[in-house]
């Protein structure tokens, strides 16, 4: 198993968010994240990649068999687990080259690899630029700066492809894109998709899970897991709404 | 004297981070340039006076005009009050004790200076070891180097004066060149100007004169490198550089100092002179010693930069990368007198721990169609407090001047403070004056962004500080701006939690 969460509980400011939420997620497998707001959805994904604010006041979550919560931010990364924000931030002066450059060699080192050079990463980089068709001058340009919202997402998925992580996160990677943007980056993490790595798609909607397909679909209300599924239950959710799900939950 | 070690070894860095990621693993190491050179030295005893202004002259055997220069100067710096208007606190300085002259005794101190093989061995070391190629190795450079008091070795001068160039110490420049120092010395900095320029025109030590004749374009950069050893010792150098006619030179200068639990004074005086159709860039990579977590030691660093564009047509370029010093009061600044010329200024100022700088520029337009450009840059982290304090100012006969003006800062941490001054006169209705301001805080966002792509924190830090600072840097001679981008990293160790 690639990630093992138990009875997670969460809180922010000290409002409980997470209140004994369980998800086991194997190599391969792409799990749907649904849910109205409030539910918990981005401070899941957020707790999960280690930010700051949020404590984790109980429960355990198993990566890769080490001990998720134990580790700090970058440990997560290097080990292989990947946020794609849902507002991806800018910084100026800072080409896209020279930080990924440096987030590369960062996971290389921790799998005792040696460092990619400029010209090697270049090579390297070139290649997945072509694979996700971004637009050729993606790495001389400032991270995110002077980016519209779909090409922020989409280079969160360009850094996806660059880093090869085990467990990607997308925490509403499809807010704010239109149509278009959206088919892009639902290719995007389609090319990525494979037998060992696994995706937590966080969403509210299900436009982006129709170019998806995942295999698991779950339903988050209140800080839990209330209904879990397989991609019918998008479908479900379509016709009835969260309502139907959320009373069906109270009343049992 | 006390015998010390030097306190690093680099070892040669596969990556620019890798270098950087060593010297921040290396605990209270971080100014790397902070060992202390043990070689044979003459140092005045402390205290100042006419008689030691008599010495200093004596010492250098000059002629009678430089003694009277600096004799006037004196009598009038002893009727002047030790300005304290800049944003930084510190006590008056007790100028009875500092030593006003300090030089190694063998070398090319005597006469024969300006022959290279002649240099103190320990003293080329410690240049050896600061990176600083004064033996001529470097093809790309010529330097003039100044330890304490003196310039100890200016190489490359043969070559140069076979196109007319002199590049020569300051010292040399008075004997072999009086008429062109007697025209230039004073004109644009004079000895009353203010506090400090009136105390190095009498205790000026020594310095770097440069001179590109018309129509020259230096073919390499020329750089004087500051190195300041002795403790409670005062470097007052001096610098002149006059580009003529539709000449060209880039000029660039570095410091540093041991690590000294107390105040050392640095009060230099630059003077430069653009004529018509020349262009000068003037770059400064300062990285004097800090001072300690808590504000003990450090270089004050007190000086009086300021060029005029005499001529038409003419450019100049001041650009800074400061790191270093507890204190700062700093000016580089450009007197727009000919028609069309062009003042330049791109500054990084970093601030970490208790340090001080007040520094930034003036812009004055007197001739008609003047053009200014202002990038500045502040860095506040630790408990450091970092002003921009600037004057732009167009006279009457400014008809159709221009000043642009950026002015950012960037706060690390909240124990920091940011500072902005500008001052803007503008005395001509058709002039075009813009002004912008931005203060930022480095956001635990953009941390967390980088940390999630698996970036450690400190490289994050210097990534983003680096991007920031990137409109300055992209100014400076290419090695030059590498070396500022590690001194930024190696000074904001420790600065975030």
């Amino acid at each position: 198993m690639l990630l093992n969460i138990k009875n997670l509980q969460a809180e922010i400011d000290e409002k409980q968010i997470l209140k004994g939420l369980n998800l086991e997620i194997n190599p391969g497998e792409v799990h749907a994240i649904m849910g109205p707001n409030g539910a918990g959805k981005s401070t899941l994904a957020s707790v999960l990649a280690g930010k700051d604010n949020y404590e984790v006041t109980a429960g355990s979550v198993a990566f890769d068999g080490q001990d998720l919560l134990d580790l700090d931010p970058e440990e997560r990364a290097r080990k292989g687990l990947f946020l794609a924000f849902q507002y991806p931030v800018e910084i100026p002066g800072v080409s896209n080259k020279l930080f990924m450059q440096t987030a590369v060699n960062a996971v290389r080192e921790e799998q005792g690899l040696p460092p990619l050079d400029m010209f090697d990463f270049d090579a390297y980089a070139k290649d997945k630029i072509e694979l996700l068709e971004m637009r050729p001058d993606l790495l001389e340009r400032s991270v995110n700066v002077g980016f519209s919202g779909g090409e922020k997402k989409r280079n969160d998925i360009f850094q996806m492809a660059l880093l090869q992580p085990k467990l990607c996160i997308l925490d509403e990677t499809d807010s704010g894109l239109d149509i278009d943007a959206l088919r892009l980056v639902a290719n995007g993490i389609n090319t990525l998709r494979s037998e060992e790595r696994s995706f937590i798609v966080v969403t509210h909607y299900q436009r982006l899970l129709d170019y998806i397909k995942p295999d698991h679909v779950h339903v988050l209300y209140d800080g839990k897991v209330i209904k879990s599924g397989g991609f019918e239950l998008v479908h479900e959710l379509e016709e009835n709404g969260y309502d139907e799900i959320v009373k069906q939950h109270q009343q049992a | 004297m006390a015998n010390a070690e030097k306190s690093t070894e680099l070892q040669a860095p596969e990556t620019q981070y890798e270098e950087i990621n060593d010297l921040l693993d290396k605990k209270n190491q971080h100014y790397k340039e902070g060992f202390f050179t043990s070689a044979q030295v003459e140092t005045f005893d402390k205290g100042l006076n006419e008689a030691v202004v008599r010495a200093i002259s004596a010492k250098k055997d000059e002629p009678e005009w430089m003694l009277d220069f600096r004799l006037k100067a004196f009598k009038h710096w002893e009727t002047l009050e030790e300005p304290h208007w800049a944003k930084a606190e510190y006590a008056p300085l007790d100028y009875q004790d500092y030593s006003y002259y300090s030089a190694p005794t063998c070398g090319s101190c005597d006469s024969e200076s300006g022959s290279e093989s002649e240099v103190d061995p320990e003293v080329a070391k410690a240049f050896a070891e600061l990176g600083v190629p004064i033996l001529g190795e470097n093809a790309n450079i010529a330097v003039d180097a100044i330890f304490d008091s003196i310039s100890v070795s200016t190489n490359k001068r043969e070559d140069l004066s076979e196109l007319g160039i002199i590049f020569c110490s300051f010292s040399e420049a008075v004997q072999d060149y009086p008429e062109l120092v007697q025209k230039y010395m004073g004109t644009v900095v004079p000895y009353h100007d203010n506090y400090f320029a009136a105390l190095n025109s009498a205790v000026a030590s020594d310095g770097t004169f440069v001179y590109i004749p018309e129509g020259v374009r230096c073919p390499i950069d020329l750089s004087t490198y500051f190195r300041i050893n002795e403790a409670k010792t005062g470097q007052f150098e001096r610098t002149i550089l006059v580009a003529e006619k539709g000449s060209y030179v880039s000029y660039l200068e570095g410091c540093s100092a041991p690590v000294r639990d107390t105040y050392q004074l640095h009060a230099a005086v630059v003077e430069v002179i653009v004529l018509d159709d020349a262009e000068v860039k003037y770059s400064t990579v300062q990285n004097w010693y800090p001072g300690d977590d808590e504000g003990k030691g450090g270089i004050l660093n007190f000086v009086t930069k300021r060029g005029i564009c005499e001529g038409k047509n003419s450019k100049l370029s001041w650009t800074q990368a400061e790191t270093g010093s507890a204190i700062t009061w700093k000016y580089p600044s450009c007197i727009l007198k000919g028609d069309h010329s062009i003042g330049e200024f791109y500054s990084v100022a970093l601030t970490n721990r208790s340090q001080q700088a007040d520094t930034g520029t003036k812009m004055i337009h007197i001739g008609k169609n003047t053009r200014s450009t202002i990038i500045s840059k502040g860095i506040s982290a630790g408990h450091s407090d970092n002003t921009y304090r600037g004057l732009v100012k167009i006279l009457p006969s400014a008809e159709g001047a221009r000043n642009f003006t950026q002015c950012d800062s960037m706060l690390i941490g909240d124990q920091c403070g940011a500072h902005t001054f500008p001052y803007i006169e503008v005395e001509n209705a058709t002039a075009q004056v813009e002004h912008e301001a931005t203060t930022s805080r480095i956001g635990e966002d953009q941390l967390f962004y980088c940390k999630q792509r698996g970036i450690r924190e400190e490289d994050a830090i210097s990534m983003i500080v680096n991007g920031f600072c990137k409109e300055v840097f992209s100014e400076l001679p290419l090695e030059f701006a590498q070396e500022a981008e590690e001194l930024l990293a190696i000074s904001l160790e420790g600065s975030v939690g």
